[in-house]
């Protein structure tokens, strides 16, 4: 099942410079998976000793997936998977 | 109500219940309305807990001037503070700030310095940082994203005025910035009863992450606990205007942006019980958000791209 995955600018350097693309999985971690088969590097700077990474936030649909099943959160047709890093927000 | 000083007429804001909002019978959404305190958002609570705390351990004495980077309420409500109190206030912003925002800093008497290039809230907290290192004995700085006196404020006050207000929530919903708020009321609420869900809502990052290099420069403020969160929730702008003026047309409530994003996952939350209560803590009222247009444009038509790069929270 393919899925579209999206990313922020500093993250579309990883993916061949587009901020949105398709990959294939029914959990988070195969389509992590799939992106760093084909876009080698990739997820080293998403998940960090089996975990996603502190500084970034991965979300299905709008949920951040840590709140889920984590890397085995399951997908279904019609998701969309997002890699947004953690930044400052506040007034 | 009689109060000795404005700094006395912070906090004790409404809770009010909104009943359109109710998914179905059973099923409850208060919002707690912080654009009731003095200076219109929830950062007075914190400001005058973090520079009250500081003349209490000596580090804030009268020679010194308070510094702190911020895109907009907090540094008001220093600003307030500080008035009353009769100490200097700068505020380091970054360049994406609403005028409302500089003209009110400006009218409490603080005074204002644009950290250069600063896309996003993470350069100006950087810019400050140096500052703040270079020059000691010159500056205090209170630091939100870092103070336990910003938790700590909710932990007093919020909290325990939510649970007093209302003795049941299930799920609390609050915008997730220093992560002051959500880890205050948060462990409050859980403390009284270990059922109770806490979520935060978040601004899709959007553009505002161009002038992020790399991973090492992702931020987690340290005031954050984590454990107590239940969920996330990324919130596009436009999601959040379309609630705002929701709220606004179905309960005539004023509201800032954040507070449409704070909204949104709350009703989420609400459809997904059975039965019991919602709160969602709303920031600000709209008033510092006037000059977007938001309200009297038509918000369906403006492109996200035209709308990303105005802090919203």
């Amino acid at each position: 099942m393919a899925i579209e995955v999206k990313v922020t600018a500093n993250f579309a350097k990883l993916i061949g410079g587009d901020r949105s693309t398709r990959a294939e999985g029914s959990t988070i971690g195969e389509v992590l998976d799939d992106l760093d088969e084909r876009h080698p590097g990739f997820k080293r700077n998403v998940v960090a000793e089996g975990r996603i990474h502190r500084f970034v936030n991965v979300y299905l649909n709008d949920e951040d997936v840590r709140f889920l099943q984590q890397l085995d959160t399951p997908i279904s047709e019609g998701d969309v998977v997002s890699v947004l890093p953690a930044l400052a927000g506040g007034a | 109500m009689a109060f000795a000083s404005i700094l006395d007429a912070v906090g004790n804001t409404p809770l009010v219940h909104l009943t359109r909002f109710s998914p179905k019978p059973g099923v409850e959404i208060y919002a707690k309305l912080e654009g009731q305190n003095p200076t219109g958002s929830v950062k007075d609570r914190i400001a005058l807990y973090m520079l009250r705390a500081a003349e209490e351990s000596g580090e804030l004495t009268p020679d010194k001037t308070i510094l702190e980077p911020t895109s907009g309420n907090t540094g008001i409500s220093l600003a307030m503070v500080a008035r009353a109190k009769g100490y200097r206030l700068l505020c380091v912003l970054p360049d994406i700030v609403t005028p409302e925002r500089e003209q009110l800093l400006r009218a409490f008497g603080a005074e204002v310095m644009y950290a250069t290039g600063a896309r996003s809230t993470n350069d100006a907290i950087f810019k400050a940082q140096k500052m703040a290192e270079a020059e000691p004995d010159r500056y205090f700085m209170p630091y939100q994203y870092g103070n336990e006196n910003n938790p700590r404020a909710h932990y007093e006050t919020t909290g325990p005025e939510i649970l007093g207000d209302l003795a049941q929530v299930d799920v609390f919903v609050a915008g997730l910035g220093t992560g002051g708020t959500l880890t205050g009321v948060g462990r409050y609420l859980k403390e009284n009863s270990a059922e109770t869900k806490v979520v935060a809502a978040v601004p899709h990052p959007g553009d505002l992450v161009q002038g992020l290099r790399d991973l090492g420069e992702g931020f987690i403020p340290p005031v954050l606990d984590e454990s107590v969160l239940d969920g996330r929730v990324v919130v596009d702008s436009l999601s959040s205007f379309a609630m705002v003026k929701e709220l606004m047309e179905k309960e005539a409530i004023f509201a800032g942006i954040s507070s449409g994003a704070v909204l949104k996952v709350a009703v989420r939350a609400a459809q997904r019980l059975e039965s019991g209560n919602v709160v969602a803590l709303l920031a600000d009222g709209g008033w510092k958000y006037l000059s977007t247009g938001l309200w009297s444009k038509d918000y369906g038509a403006m492109k996200e791209e035209e709308v990303q790069g105005t802090v919203w929270w």
